[in-house]
């Protein structure tokens, strides 16, 4: 990195500097240039970060009272919410966590694509954010066993099915994950014991995806290259932690919107009647952020086949940095790319809708449709459009676009020698 | 002049070391995965014995074998025609009605969708069989599939009539 050499200020600073930097990596992450231009939509990684957080601690806590065996996990989540001290909260915390987690995770994929984020020299950060994310569903899908509940058990059995499909070998991996003849005990206990390492998997993740994002500094709204060091880029500290700041305490009302007002809305009410598996439930639903690809799942009219178009839905996702060929980033220069990014959105939402309905008639219909443009999109519209595509010209700097509105000049000038009038010693 | 290399002692012993590493990571991380598989307390629960003489015609039961639900159904001689009838080549996985019951009047399936293991509802669906409500999957008076995902019949498990009122499982 271009930065200049750290060195503290103290002599035990200096001392310790020379054995362990940590206070020389406290001072990147302080002066790390942002490019002044970012927007709101870049105050997602620091709420996901909050979000992990909170996950962990939450559930930390949630494992001291939680007892992982058949006969008493349902039982020990009533304890949780009744008897244990602020358990209800802590619990809501948890679960409604990781709703928002996924909120947040997705607005902070879609800005990804809408500003061309995932491309050169981009292209680590991206697949590692997206081994994240699929950490992230497969902790999110584990933590929904624990408490036992109808929902929990049949949505085990289901997703763990998934791996029967593979030829010859599916039968054994699925008795291998389950180390029974079905979703019972044993499966509890690991998927207890699994839901507890994944967290630290994806906080070890994070760390690689944010020294991977400081390597070649932040995208912007522009998608143009920021000249580090100029007056294009400004200190992460304390410019842009006010403004995760600001962010994240509107994301924590919101947050806590859910925790205190709707702590189940989000839920199924399925999960409230402790696992049976003589009965599966009418409708059975993932929770709500698996459910684009759990239409996709049941789109296809094999059991092999929609196992294998739900995964590719998500696998296709990190060959996107070489599947969309365009040389522009932001979708801000790209009118046609701009267009099918929200028909993108739609139809990924669109999708959720129908992995909520019953798989027939209509739903049935349209959930094919949608499937296949999200397909389209990845393969056919993006290598297309990089070619054919007509941008809009580039800017020259970040500050173009701002300065270039009629009448901003003179209002810089107006501001600056008003500030100046004030301060004229200060100013320069 | 062509410089042929020759394997040296150092690259023997190269192979071999790296060989016998693997070898004993293998052997290390085996036990690790094989824990996983069924223990030898899952693996006891292998029979259940059943009482059918109280099921009445058209009626099912459904106990628990190995953790799954096992159908038990006395079949009525208009389900037993209709599975009978059936021509082989409107079947998505062809077979018998004959090779699924031994003995027509009972059938004996594990009740667990083949599509993604839910539990198919009774007297439901097009074929006023089973249907499986998670994703549609419609399966006929002999427990095959007939529409929907799944990719093949209702399993039979392994079981036999130990007298005129008890079948045993497993």
């Amino acid at each position: 990195m271009s930065e200049e050499k750290y060195i503290p200020k103290s002599k035990l600073g200096q001392w310790f500097d020379s054995r362990l930097p940590l206070l020389t990596l406290s001072h990147h992450l302080q002066s790390y240039p942002t490019p002044k231009n970012l927007n709101y939509w870049w105050t997602f990684g620091g709420i996901l970060t909050f979000c992990l957080i909170t996950q962990i601690i939450t559930g930390l806590v949630l494992a001291m009272h939680y007892v992982a065996h058949v006969d008493y996990a349902f039982q020990s989540i009533e304890h949780i919410m009744r008897d244990v001290n602020y358990g209800w909260l802590i619990r809501y915390v948890h679960a409604n966590g990781a709703s928002m987690f996924f909120l947040a995770v997705y607005i902070h994929i879609f800005r990804s694509l809408f500003y061309g984020s995932y491309k050169a020299p981009r292209e680590v950060i991206w697949i590692i954010g997206l081994l994240i994310y699929i950490l992230m569903m497969a902790t999110a899908f584990m933590g929904y066993v624990l408490p036992w509940g109808q929902m929990s058990f049949w949505g085990a059995t289901v997703i763990t099915n998934l791996f029967s499909a593979i030829p010859f070998v599916g039968e054994s991996i699925t008795t291998w994950l389950w180390g029974g003849y079905s979703v019972d005990n044993p499966t509890l206990n690991r998927f207890y014991s699994l839901h507890y390492l994944l967290p630290f998997l994806i906080f070890g993740l994070v760390v690689l995806h944010i020294w991977a994002l400081h390597v070649p500094g932040n995208n912007n709204p522009t998608g143009i290259d920021v000249k580090k060091n100029s007056n294009e880029t400004m200190p992460f500290h304390p410019y842009m932690v006010m403004k995760d700041l600001l962010a994240l305490l509107l994301f924590i009302i919101v947050f806590l919107w859910f925790v205190f007002f709707a702590p189940n809305v989000l839920g199924h009410p399925d999960n409230y009647i402790e696992a049976n598996p003589l009965v599966t439930p009418a409708h059975i639903v993932p929770e709500w952020y698996l459910l684009p690809f759990y239409a996709i799942l049941r789109a296809i009219p094999s059991k092999l086949g929609g196992v294998i178009f739900m995964f590719s839905a998500i696998f296709i996702l990190m060959l996107l940095p070489w599947l969309d060929t365009s040389k522009v980033r932001s979708a801000i220069f790209r009118p046609i790319y701009k267009k099918f990014f929200w028909l993108l959105v739609f139809v990924v939402i669109l999708l959720g809708y129908l992995g909520a309905k019953p798989p027939e008639g209509i739903y049935l219909v349209l959930s094919r449709l949608a499937t296949a443009y999200y397909f389209i999109h990845f393969l056919l519209i993006l290598p297309l459009l990089g070619r054919y595509e007509k941008t809009d010209p580039l800017p020259q700097s970040i500050s173009d676009p701002v300065l270039s509105k009629t009448g901003m000049i003179d209002k810089f000038k107006k501001a600056a020698a008003e500030y100046e009038g004030e301060n004229v010693e200060s100013f320069k | 002049m062509s410089t042929e290399i020759k394997p040296k002692r150092r690259d023997f012993l190269f192979t071999a070391s790296y060989t016998i590493g693997a070898v004993g990571l293998g052997a290390a991380i085996w036990p690790l995965v094989d824990q996983m598989n069924p223990d030898a307390s899952v693996k006891a629960q292998s029979t259940t014995e059943v009482d059918v003489s109280g099921i009445e015609k058209g009626k099912t039961i459904t106990v628990l074998w190995r953790g799954k639900p096992i159908f038990i159904r006395r079949r009525t001689k208009k389900e037993i025609d209709e599975a009978t009838k059936v021509d082989l080549k409107d079947l998505k996985d062809p077979e018998l009605d004959s090779d699924r019951a031994k003995n027509p009047e009972w059938l004996v399936m594990v009740g667990v969708c083949t599509h993604l293991g839910c539990v198919p509802l009774g007297d439901k669906g097009e074929y006023k069989a089973w249907f499986c409500p998670c994703h549609g999957s419609h399966y006929d008076t002999s427990g095959r599939v007939r529409k929907g995902p799944a990719p093949t019949n209702l399993e039979i498990p392994k079981y036999e009539f130990l007298d005129n009122k008890t079948i045993k499982i497993g």
